[in-house]
């Protein structure tokens, strides 16, 4: 075990995976020899080479379709958008191309080696384009998976299952945690199953859902509903698509209760996906509506961000709302 | 014979590759280092008042990034992006046009925004996001926009603006306006599908507007030989067929000369035309970038040489049109001026509550202005939390 930040579990997992697999490539916007904005791919083009590790020219729709086409010949491309809120020129070849290669072709194609690496999410004053969660745009993309880590050992071990994996992976990264989040690493290969949602924390009153730089929210809130003397059982989604509704569904028919916390605006955010399904398979187990804590249905703000979050004492209010339904 | 290909042919009966760098664009100087002109240069057609305008207004935007940088060290504003060595390309080009010609820029050319009359209080009431900020402190600093001087607000993300630019000339063409859009972009944007589709919509429909690339020679840490194989981007407006012109961007008469010239060919015949200003981004990209990462300091001292600033005062000392102490003195009362302003944007307070919700549509629809008053409830339960809005939420 090693002490490591959220980036140096990524470039660590980058690392192992480009060492035990040649057709591991790294590329990216100054993902070269500058190691990316972030340093998530800081020393790889030393290792292993300009033609494994390399800067691309500044186009992600381009970036998004090599990818494509490295993936489609059978290599394993994990390409780098500088950041979630510039995913948008690739949209069209991951949402039509990506994630449809496999199916189109009656699976003599497929472009199952790709993961999209992308830093998203809020909390470092970045405005409406250095800010945003679109997880929910890719999660309603069938033959994509969408993976989002909590902490640096989540991000090692969901980051190598992500390149393993047969599918096209999209990996969200918080980048508000790169430096902050720090924690024991393994430093040989594992990997975390994606799909798989975990328990972070049991409880009996309430379950309480999230995903990525979310779960540090949450802990805050359930801290203060435990003064009040409320017993929550925490949830970590880990993986948008597909994602764990058996764990979830067992938590809620134990407990009774469910709040979704996420970053991204409420209206079409993933909570309202996961509360119609929980709604459905815990129908008679509920005693009180599933609440969502969500941003605001506008741009995300700079000014005024602190109000706009869906921020600890939001969380602890449906906590408390929901409790006393 | 019809052309049904639109394109030439010239029949050959040898195999033979036209070569990749066939084209070679001849880049424009008329100013030399010392203040006096290239033997034989075009003789630039400036007047007094113009000429001191576009000397304070290089002055204004190199003082200001060196104390709003320092105010970015100081935690006192989050972010911040200086033009640094490139101050001639925006200003000898916002010289060159009409006051009415559309700006859509990147995000380097506060030159071209001071010379429009964008204000010392402006500048600082956007970097500080305050209530007086005309984009009521949405975005991050140096995101400028201005509807009164033609100055379209700024987006982060890269070559968006460029086929916005050739619509909005298509369109000041339609509407019989004598007025062209200018359209501001680095070399590495130029790598976005979004300039491709730009170029080729304002050839095919003919729109005045007026490509201007910065090639700083870096896209962060991307030097432009890892971006692009061809020569320079100039190169590529042929290839849309539409006229283009590579000047020295360091030399801003060769840059006001070009974006004339270019100005009144767009307006005569509504035909596109691409400037490529050949620069470097003496600075870091931003304030979040360490370029030592990336470059030597060699590097850098080469070019801070070639300071497109002192070349311009040696010619207007030249022309009797400027007393270096008179200018030294006036460079002296500038840094005050700032830091004063900076002191009262500072103290201003942040944008109303009412402007989270507001301008997402014309009129807040019902589901918004249902999270804004839960959210004022919240806020009332936790003033101490929300210090910025608790206390004037009425």
């Amino acid at each position: 075990m090693a002490k490591m930040n959220m980036l140096q579990a990524i470039n660590n997992a980058l690392d192992i995976a480009m060492a035990k697999d040649d057709s591991v490539v790294c590329f990216g916007e100054d993902v070269g020899h500058f190691g990316g904005v972030f340093r998530a791919t800081s020393k790889l083009q030393e290792k292993y080479g300009k033609a494994r590790c390399f800067n691309t020219p500044l186009t992600e729709q381009g970036i998004a379709g090599f990818a494509n086409g490295m993936a489609a010949q059978g290599m394993k491309p994990v390409a780098e958008i500088q950041f979630a809120d510039y995913i948008f020129p690739a949209f069209d070849q991951i949402v039509n191309e990506t994630a449809k290669f496999r199916y189109r072709s009656g699976n003599e194609f497929n472009v199952g080696g790709i993961v999209f690496r992308s830093p998203y999410g809020g909390g470092i004053a970045g405005g409406h384009y250095h800010s945003q969660s679109p997880e929910a745009y890719f999660a309603h993309t069938p033959g994509l998976k969408v993976v989002i880590p909590r902490d640096p050992y989540q991000a090692k071990g969901l980051l190598l299952a992500s390149i393993a994996s047969p599918d096209p992976v999209i990996f969200f990264e918080p980048k508000k945690l790169y430096r902050a989040s720090t924690g024991e690493v393994p430093e040989d290969y594992y990997e975390i199953e994606l799909g798989k949602a975990e328990v972070v924390q049991q409880g009996n009153d309430i379950t309480v859902l999230a995903w990525g730089a979310q779960m540090e929210i949450v802990d805050k809130a359930v801290a203060m509903a435990k003064e009040q003397g409320v017993s929550c059982e925490v949830i970590d989604l880990r993986s948008i698509l597909p994602w764990d509704a058996d764990t979830v569904a067992a938590s809620v028919q134990k407990t009774g209760r469910l709040v979704i916390n996420h970053e991204a605006p409420l209206t079409g955010g993933f909570a309202g996906e996961i509360a119609a399904t929980i709604q459905k398979m815990c129908f008679l187990h509920l005693e009180s509506p599933i609440e969502r804590v969500c941003g605001l249905d506008t741009p995300y703000p700079l000014a005024l961000e602190k109000e706009y979050v869906a921020d600890h004492l939001k969380t602890y209010e449906a906590i408390m709302r929901s409790v006393n339904f | 014979m019809t052309n049904p290909n639109n394109a030439t042919i010239t029949t050959v009966h040898t195999a033979a590759f036209t070569a990749g760098d066939a084209l070679k664009i001849p880049t424009l100087r008329i100013l030399q280092d010392d203040g006096s002109l290239h033997e034989g240069a075009d003789k630039p057609n400036l007047d007094k008042d113009t000429a001191l305008k576009m000397y304070d207004t290089m002055v204004f935007t190199r003082v200001l990034d060196e104390r709003m940088l320092a105010a970015q060290r100081q935690g006192r504003i989050s972010f911040y992006m200086q033009c640094l060595g490139e101050e001639a390309t925006t200003v000898g080009s916002a010289a060159a046009l009409d006051e009415q010609d559309m700006i859509m820029a990147q995000y380097r050319e506060q030159g071209a925004l001071r010379y429009r009359g964008f204000t010392l209080e402006q500048f600082m009431n956007q970097l500080f996001s305050n209530e007086k900020d005309l984009g009521k402190g949405r975005q991050m600093p140096v995101h400028y926009g201005s509807k009164d001087i033609y100055y379209m607000t700024i987006s982060s993300p890269l070559g968006t603006q460029i086929p916005q630019a050739s619509g909005y000339a298509y369109a000041q063409k339609l509407r019989g306006l004598n007025n062209t859009t200018i359209c501001y972009f680095g070399e590495g944007a130029a790598s976005e599908g979004d300039f491709h589709a730009g170029l080729n919509m304002a050839a095919v429909h003919k729109a005045p507007v007026l490509f201007f690339c910065r090639n700083n020679g870096y896209a962060i840490s991307t030097p432009a030989n890892e971006q692009f194989v061809g020569d320079g981007i100039a190169c590529r407006a042929v290839g849309y067929g539409m006229k283009a012109i590579r000047v020295d961007g360091a030399d801003i008469l060769a840059v006001y000369q070009a974006t004339k010239m270019a100005r009144d060919h767009a307006l005569k015949h509504n035909e596109p035309v691409l400037i490529e200003a050949m620069a470097y981004r003496l600075g870091a990209h931003s304030s979040s970038d360490d370029p030592s990462g990336y470059r030597s300091k060699e590097e850098e001292e080469l070019w801070r040489k070639t300071d497109p600033i002192s070349r311009f005062r040696l010619w207007l000392v030249k022309q009797g049109w400027l007393d270096e102490e008179a200018d030294k003195t006036k460079t002296d009362k500038l840094r005050t001026e700032i830091l004063d302003a900076l002191k009262v944007a500072e103290k201003v307070a942040k944008p109303g509550i009412e402007h989270l919700i507001s301008d997402v549509y014309q009129q807040p629809i019902p589901a918004l202005q249902q999270q804004l008053d839960e959210l004022k409830q919240h806020i009332r339960k936790y003033p101490d939390a929300y210090p910025v809005t608790s206390g004037r939420m009425d």
